[in-house]
């Protein structure tokens, strides 16, 4: 099975997937920068297919990380993803971007049984989440994905950009401290639990947030 | 690519509406579009945030039904063409994105365009059986010389002059603060009409009486119009926050007096403000300009009152007027594909999968 991922959830990033691969990877991408997706994912995306001699007909099935993210950056990938899964008429699935990194963790030697994973939010925030990890097993979510304050989490070691952030209130693991949720694991995760026969979610995006629009109240009368 | 008469398919997602629109050359074959407007209407005006949202969701769907009207497949496209700006730009971002992926999954080029170019553009077309459009202009699949647009929505406000769609367009005048659309929803806001603003004030505005309150019109002073030889700084650009500033003092005075507000008169001379100080600045700039072909175009376009006042000032000043139908004039993907089948036929570059949407985008950029 061979799965196209994609994740904006926080930086731009794709990969193929595939059990037939070494390493189960053919090939992968990511910017380091969270605002240029417009610009750079569709280019990235393009120049990956053709380096692997990979074209749409190939493709089994489509990834796209649902977030949490900023909102822009990651509708950029949610609106490429459903785009090429209608034009090639392939399955989309959504996964939620920080398993992504819940799986980085869990193949690391840095892994603990219980850990949180966190991602910038902006506004002082971050987006997080709570792990479980067995021996042997995929990463299991057991809280979250969440949005809030850095010191309103439980004290669990914490992964993630998010978490090297706000390193003097979370237990913020150094080797993970700039890391981001990348389309690479996400593929992974997602082959993984569909070789188990696990669903995964539509493309649905996890904002998380409001739109924070006020309704306007009603307008002051002069008397 | 078939550049004599090639199939376009354009995509529009500046603002509230999410448009998809295919032309085969200058002949019309599909006109779909999905507005958020109803999302917005608690909020009293456009939360960009919302619109995102709703592209995002409207796209596939949209795009869907604009291919099965107009009977083609993504295969037999020869281009397509997107929105790159100006406008929201969390919203564009959709577009563009949706736009890019379409061109890597199917190998077409992608045309990045200029979304007040892309108004003017629908003077072009013509219907699909070759015939007019009745509401179209006679226009032989060519714009004519001496051509100026006047775009008025509730994103913009801009009288451009058009000397050719494809490479050579000029802004001579715009607003400096908000669109006149939006100052219709502010001030309906402020009057409790509800939103859009638009209709509602145009339809409370024929029971009032205009000439019972005079608002200002907006850098209609010397010192900002100066004289046709010596122009000043905004001779055809137009302001409207102070408009409705002076709509909400008028208010606050009836109530502060005690008495009741007289809405329907305050609704007919605001517009009429507005009308008035638009109309009589693009006649002006067409005037001094030699335009004389003025294309209308926008959602304000649907408004009775300056399509009148319009008719009337033009057809005084010698110039001849072409008001598109209003599904045409408010934002939509077919005028993006118009544009975009004009440059294709002007033999034009693609733009390419790398550029960037520019909410910004400045009219002299016909395409990126
Ligand atoms: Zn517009």
């Amino acid at each position: 099975m061979l799965i196209l991922a994609i994740d904006t959830s926080a930086v731009a990033s794709a990969a193929l997937v595939s059990d037939d691969a070494p390493e189960g990877v053919l090939a992968n991408f990511s910017t380091e920068d969270t605002r240029s997706h417009a610009e750079v994912l569709a280019p990235g995306i393009d120049a990956m297919l053709a380096d692997a001699g990979v074209t749409g007909a190939d493709i089994d099935a489509i990834v796209t990380g649902v977030g949490p993210g900023p909102f822009t950056g990651l509708r950029s990938g949610i609106a490429t993803a459903r785009t090429l899964s209608y034009v090639w008429g392939k399955p989309l699935h959504g996964l939620m971007s920080l398993d992504a990194m819940a799986l980085e963790v869990a193949e690391s030697t840095a892994a603990v049984p219980e850990f949180l994973v966190a991602t910038d939010a902006r506004r002082k925030e971050v987006y997080w989440a709570r792990y479980t990890l067995a021996d042997g097993q995929l990463p299991r979510l057991v809280d979250g994905p969440h949005v809030g304050f850095a010191a309103d989490l439980p004290g669990l070691p914490a992964y993630g950009a998010g978490a090297g952030l706000y390193e003097d209130v979370l237990r913020a693991d150094p080797d993970f401290s700039s890391e981001q949720p990348d389309a690479l694991f996400l593929g992974q995760f997602a082959l993984a639990r569909l070789a188990a026969g696990e669903q995964l979610l539509d493309s649905t995006p996890l904002y998380l947030r409001e739109s924070d629009a006020q309704v306007p109240g009603p307008r002051k009368r002069a008397l | 690519m078939n550049r004599s008469q090639p199939l376009v398919l354009g995509i529009e997602s500046s603002c509230d509406e999410t448009g998809v629109g295919i032309v085969r050359g200058t002949a019309l074959l599909s006109n779909t579009v999905s507005s958020s407007m109803e999302e917005h209407v608690r909020f009293g005006g456009v939360i960009p945030e919302i619109a995102s949202r709703a592209h995002l969701d409207a796209f596939v769907p949209t795009l869907q039904e604009a291919l099965a009207e107009a009977g083609v497949k993504l295969g037999d496209v020869d281009a397509i063409a997107v929105t790159s700006g100006p406008g929201l730009a969390g919203a564009l971002m959709v577009g563009v994105c949706a736009a890019k992926a379409l061109a890597v999954a199917t190998g077409k080029p992608l045309y990045a365009i200029n979304h007040l170019v892309a108004h003017v553009g629908v003077g072009l077309l013509q219907r699909d059986d070759g015939g007019q459009h009745p509401a179209l202009p006679d226009n032989q699949g060519a714009l004519p010389d001496n051509l100026g647009a006047l775009l008025v929505s509730g994103g913009h406000t801009e009288i451009l002059r058009i000397r050719n769609i494809t490479d050579d367009v000029e802004l001579l005048g715009s607003t400096i603060d908000d669109a006149a659309g939006e100052a219709y929803d502010k001030v309906a806001r402020l009057l409790g009409l509800g939103y859009p603003g638009g209709p509602a004030i145009d339809k409370l505005a024929r029971t009032g009486n205009a000439k019972a309150i005079r608002f200002p019109r907006g850098l209609t002073q010397p010192k900002y119009m100066g004289t046709a030889d010596e122009p000043g700084p905004h001779r055809y650009d137009w302001s409207f926050s102070g408009l409705k500033t002076a709509v909400a003092r008028c208010v606050e005075q009836f109530e502060a007096r005690g008495e009741e507000v007289p809405v329907a008169d305050i609704a007919a001379a605001f517009q009429e403000a507005v009308v008035d100080v638009i109309t009589s600045k693009a006649v002006l700039a067409c005037r001094e300009n030699g335009i004389t072909e003025l294309l209308l175009g926008g959602g304000v376009a649907a408004n009775s009152r300056l399509r009148q006042l319009t008719e009337q000032r033009c057809s005084a000043a010698g110039i001849r007027l072409t008001v598109p139908p209003l599904e045409l004039c408010t934002d939509n993907g077919a005028m993006v594909a118009a544009l975009g089948a004009q440059l294709v036929m002007a033999g034009v570059d693609a733009s390419g999968i790398g550029f960037a949407p520019d909410s910004s985008m400045p009219v002299t950029t016909v395409s990126a």
